[in-house]
């Protein structure tokens, strides 16, 4: 995988952090990569931490929509994280809601609501 | 030398000078326009005769008065002096129908004049008339859009105040925000609500954001689609937006434009609200003394 991404297991979540270079084609491997990943450490939550991001495009929410949704299916809770305003204004002017995914502010939010839903 | 084909009524300008202009400050003082409560005598007479030189040296600049045009580059000396004149009388509070009564009282003196020059003459005193009469209206005219002008600058600056005043966002709680919300939503404000409200969220690291449209007097398709595409950005943002104030009017009104909010919470009170962010949140209130606070 390219260097635009990095994927890092901590305790039973994966943090994924992506830079401000990402191109479509990190974006489909970066897909790949982490469903391979979240079976092979059977880590419980994912966090996708897209501050870096100034531009999202439909693409681009399209795939994080998917990502949340194959992470479900294989019993792992997504969060997106640290959207930035404009980006946020943006995808709602596209129509992109993203309403399957799990919003959160900060990575910190995140994992402490991926603990909160486990001990329930 | 001014083109003296071009109308008695500049000639008469030209040459009485003078008593032209004591004759139109006679007449503002007659119609009751003069205004000597908001200026000075001086400042009268400097207004009225800076405007006829302005208007004669316009005539000498080859400006014409048969096909009178105000556009016309020779009028730009008159044209920036009644363009200071209606600033001036407009800051001083001068309504706009004194303003145009000041330039069309300057007719009578230089009819009069006419009248006597041409006596019996009734034809040619009539074109003169008319001539000079139609220069006055535009004149007049000009002022008048001057003051349009002016008033929407004052409009429009004003606007841009009220936006800026009318969308402070304020932080109720650790980590719960609050904006409210006065007025008329259209799609300006929506976005500045929509930007003030997401940069808060960041700097405040809120987890709640509520909404409030108690003062909003009416909420038709357009603002109720407003304040969804707000919750919904609040909502990528990771925090929860909530909207609060919603009167039983507007409860009814949404419903029977057929306005889906989706999961966006909403509460009649801004009381409510903050009671499900202390929730969210993690916060109970509790009474001093033991029993829980019951709450609706």
């Amino acid at each position: 995988m390219s260097n635009a991404v990095g994927i890092y297991a901590v305790e039973d979540v994966l943090l994924v952090s992506i830079k401000d270079d990402i191109t479509d084609s990190d974006v489909i491997e970066l897909q790949d990569g982490l469903s391979e990943e979240v079976v092979r450490t059977g880590a419980r939550g994912v966090v996708i931490d897209i501050s870096a991001l100034d531009i999202v495009d439909t693409f681009v929410g399209r795939i994080f929509a998917q990502l949340s949704g194959v992470a479900k299916l294989l019993d792992a809770e997504t969060y997106i994280v640290g959207m930035r305003p404009a980006v946020a204004m943006t995808l709602v002017e596209l129509g992109m809601t993203l309403p399957e995914s799990n919003m959160a502010l900060s990575v910190s939010q995140a994992l402490r609501r991926i603990r909160a839903n486990r001990t329930r | 030398m001014p083109n003296r084909s071009d109308g008695k009524g500049l000639e008469i300008i030209e040459d009485d000078f003078d008593a032209v202009v004591n004759d139109w400050i006679e007449m503002q003082k007659d119609e009751g326009i003069q205004r000597t409560d908001l200026f000075s005598e001086t400042e009268i007479h400097e207004q009225t005769r800076s405007f006829l030189r302005a208007f004669i040296h316009g005539i000498r600049a080859g400006g014409s008065v048969t096909d009178f045009s105000l556009e016309h580059k020779s009028w730009q000396e008159l044209r920036d002096v009644l363009d200071d004149i209606t600033r001036e009388r407009i800051g001083r509070g001068v309504p706009a129908g004194e303003m145009a009564g000041f330039v069309l009282a300057l007719k009578e003196p230089v009819f009069n004049r006419l009248r006597e020059h041409y006596g019996k003459k009734v034809d040619t005193m009539l074109d003169e008339i008319v001539k000079f009469g139609s220069v006055v209206d535009e004149l007049a005219l000009f002022t008048n859009q001057q003051f349009i002008i002016e008033r929407e600058q004052v409009i429009e600056r004003q606007r841009d105040e009220m936006l800026e005043l009318s969308t402070p966002v304020v932080e109720l709680w650790e980590r719960v925000l609050t904006i409210p919300l006065i007025g008329t939503l259209d799609s300006v404000r929506a976005q500045e609500v929509m930007e003030n409200l997401l940069e808060a969220i960041v700097r405040h690291r809120a987890e709640v954001a509520i909404v409030d449209i108690t003062g909003v007097q009416t909420v038709d398709t357009q603002v109720a689609q407003h304040l969804l595409r707000t919750a919904a950005a609040v909502r990528l943002m990771g925090a929860e937006c909530i909207i609060s104030g919603v009167s039983p009017k507007i409860a009814q009104t949404i419903v029977q434009l057929g306005v889906d909010v989706g999961d966006v919470t909403t509460r009649s009170s801004i009381r409510t609200a903050l009671v499900h962010a202390f929730e969210t949140v993690g916060y109970t209130i509790t009474r001093r003394g033991g029993e829980a606070e019951q709450f609706v």
